[in-house]
């Protein structure tokens, strides 16, 4: 046995230290062990928006050409060093056409993510937490909301309001709030019976202080990762509406009413109407991984 | 007695159920002195609990104050409204609860658990709020405040959630403080610590507590007067050495002879036979009489208030003098 002695110290020497942790550092470490750069599915997510924000974000620089400036002498043209993607019929310029309208939708697609979180939150706390009538008015809008199909019910809205940015907003939020509404009533419903709550009322604090500082932070998680999936389905609304005429009147630049104008000239210059496509398709996709990448984080233990 | 803080009149209390009306309080009175320390024990389901947060006005949806009245100092509380309550609740009366981690918000700090009452009832800004919060945690014995502020209640011990729980119940200088089996969920160290952490707050502060629990040790420990509930109603009152070394009620003899004795290990402890009465159809006359030895025919008839005996005490059983014989013998046993 010509073991040396520091081959026994050291094990022991570490179970010792694991032993000293302190409940705090202890309660830490699972935490540690999720950070979120070790989940690919979320890195991936990241890096693909991050990539597809900043190009968006500087499209004034990276674009030579005004989004909507027509030039018919140089319509249809194929790709090239002067036209990165080339030019649609009209002679504009696709790459920035590309990158401008990237910017409207996304900015629109956030907007129509945070309305309908904010009021569907809004509404749903209030449904769950005081319960009775004010529960049954809530839930009964919610009902008249979800016997619609989601996209009958926003282009008949977008269709009375008039086509614009304003309207699409409007119809997404007056649609989409029926989700974040069901999933933080039925989460209140669940925490409003914990003792926390109870104390918090022993206490003599006020409901709506029991609702924003008490039951909101322990129940918006689940709303957060829905609104990460939401705006998928948000951006192809838009992206829809586009397609359909009623969304950003033109020439104002827009994914949507690119792949619809583009259609005519389908079989000559099929880029035309894929270019845009496969933006909205690598925009969901980049979307979506970061939404399972959150949710796996977030909810530990379900993935 | 001086004046009580709080009295209990004749509380009812309701719950609504598929299977019909539960009266889960019924027509409890209670007083508490300034100062004074009020055990309330009872097996579970008694409406211990129930009484208490019929007291804070935080009861269930389903249960509501049928009858009586609720005086704090001389206000009647029963038809007060939340906005009202909320005036009270916190810088009058407090709660303690039994699981302090589940009573305690998972995610917020602490320090700001401590800190809301007395900015939302005193009126403090946050950074004067934060320092009575640090004070409030050296007072109940937290270790190291100032870092402690800032940490989750899931990085505490048990027994630290429970003093978190105490300092955020005395955040506000409450005059009474009701306690909902404080110390049930802690083991009997940590249970002793908090015990005599109470009994001190209650000393220094002149504060009164109501302390329910089912642990008659617990009781004997830190209050002064206990009320004994069976079936929702009280069944026996006073002094706290009285009653649980002479009990003149059988419910409370056989609760005294089914706790581990620590002086005298018998060789087995005496169970009281049979199961807590139905609040739905309570039993006729006396709740208690069909698990009572000493049973009678008028107990399953006749109506059983508490009656005051001599010595300031009061009893609800109509043969307490058989009880008086019975705890007498236990005692020459031992």
């Amino acid at each position: 046995m010509s073991l040396s002695g520091e081959q026994f110290i050291v094990p022991g020497g570490s179970a010792l230290a694991d032993l000293e942790v302190l409940p705090a550092d202890r309660a830490a470490q699972p935490r540690q062990a999720r950070r979120w750069y070790r989940q690919p599915a979320l890195m991936a997510g990241i890096v693909i928006m991050g990539l597809i924000i900043a190009t968006a974000l500087s499209a004034p620089l990276l674009a030579s050409y005004n989004p909507i400036a027509l030039n018919l002498n140089a319509t249809l043209l194929g790709p090239s060093s002067h036209h990165l993607l080339g030019t649609d019929q009209l002679g504009r310029d696709i790459f920035a056409r590309l990158l401008y309208g990237l910017r409207l939708d996304l900015a629109v697609g956030c907007l129509a993510v945070l309305f309908p979180f904010t009021l569907g939150t809004i509404l749903g706390s209030l449904a769950g937490y005081f319960g009775g009538w004010v529960d049954i008015v809530i839930m009964r809008l919610v009902d008249i909301v979800v016997a619609f199909p989601f996209y009958v019910l926003v282009i008949a809205l977008v269709f009375v309001l008039g086509p614009g940015v304003r309207s699409i907003i409007i119809a997404i939020t007056l649609v989409g709030w029926v989700s974040y509404a069901r999933i933080i009533r039925g989460e209140i419903l669940v925490a409003k019976r914990q003792d926390y709550v109870v104390a918090a009322q022993s206490g003599g604090l006020s409901s709506l202080r029991i609702m924003g500082r008490h039951l909101l932070p322990n129940v918006i998680t689940q709303a957060i990762i829905y609104a990460m999936s939401d705006i998928v389905q948000d951006i192809l609304a838009i992206v829809t509406l586009g397609y359909f005429g009623l969304g950003v009147p033109p020439p104002t630049p827009d994914l949507g009413s690119m792949i619809n104008d583009g259609q005519n000239f389908l079989t000559t210059h099929w880029q035309l109407t894929t270019i845009p496509g496969l933006a909205v398709v690598v925009v969901g996709l980049g979307l979506s991984l970061i939404g399972d990448g959150l949710a796996d984080l977030i909810r530990p233990g379900q993935s | 007695m001086t004046d009580p803080i709080l009295a209990v009149r004749d509380l009812h209390v309701q719950i609504a159920t598929r299977r019909g009306t539960v009266r889960a309080v019924d027509g409890v009175s209670l007083e508490v002195a300034s100062g004074e320390a009020l055990g309330l024990v009872g097996e579970s389901g008694s409406g211990k609990s129930m009484t208490l947060r019929a007291i804070l006005g935080v009861l269930p949806a389903e249960a509501r104050v049928t009858s009586g009245e609720i005086l704090l100092d001389g206000v009647n509380l029963v038809p007060l409204g939340n906005t009202d309550l909320n005036r009270i609740r916190g810088p009058k009366m407090s709660m303690i609860f039994q699981e302090p981690m589940s009573a305690l918000n998972p995610v917020m700090r602490v320090g700001r658990q401590i800190a809301e009452g007395p900015q939302v009832h005193l009126g403090y800004n946050k950074a004067r709020a934060a320092q009575r919060a640090l004070e409030l945690m050296r007072r109940v014995g937290i270790p190291d405040p100032e870092r402690r502020f800032r940490a989750y209640p899931h990085e505490f011990s048990g027994g630290m959630r429970q003093r978190v729980m105490i300092a955020i119940a005395l955040s506000c200088d409450p005059e009474i403080i009701l306690c909902d089996e404080p110390t049930t969920a802690l083991d009997v160290t940590i249970q002793d610590q908090i015990l005599r952490l109470l009994a001190q707050l209650c000393r220094e502060s002149g504060v009164s507590l109501i302390f329910v629990t089912h642990d008659l040790p617990v009781v004997a420990q830190v209050c002064q007067r206990v009320a004994v509930m069976y079936g929702g109603e009280l069944v026996e009152r006073g002094e706290v050495r009285e009653v649980l070394l002479d009990p003149r009620h059988p419910y409370t003899l056989g609760l005294v002879r089914s706790a581990p004795d620590f002086e005298y290990v018998r060789e087995s402890l005496v169970p009281i036979p049979g199961s807590p009465p139905s609040l739905i159809s309570p039993p006729s006359g006396c709740r208690f009489h069909p698990r009572c030895e000493f049973a009678e025919e008028d107990c399953r008839v006749s109506a059983t208030p508490l009656r005051p005996l001599p010595g300031g005490r009061s009893t609800a059983c109509l043969h307490y003098e058989r009880c008086q014989e019975a705890a007498a013998a236990d005692r020459v046993r031992r």
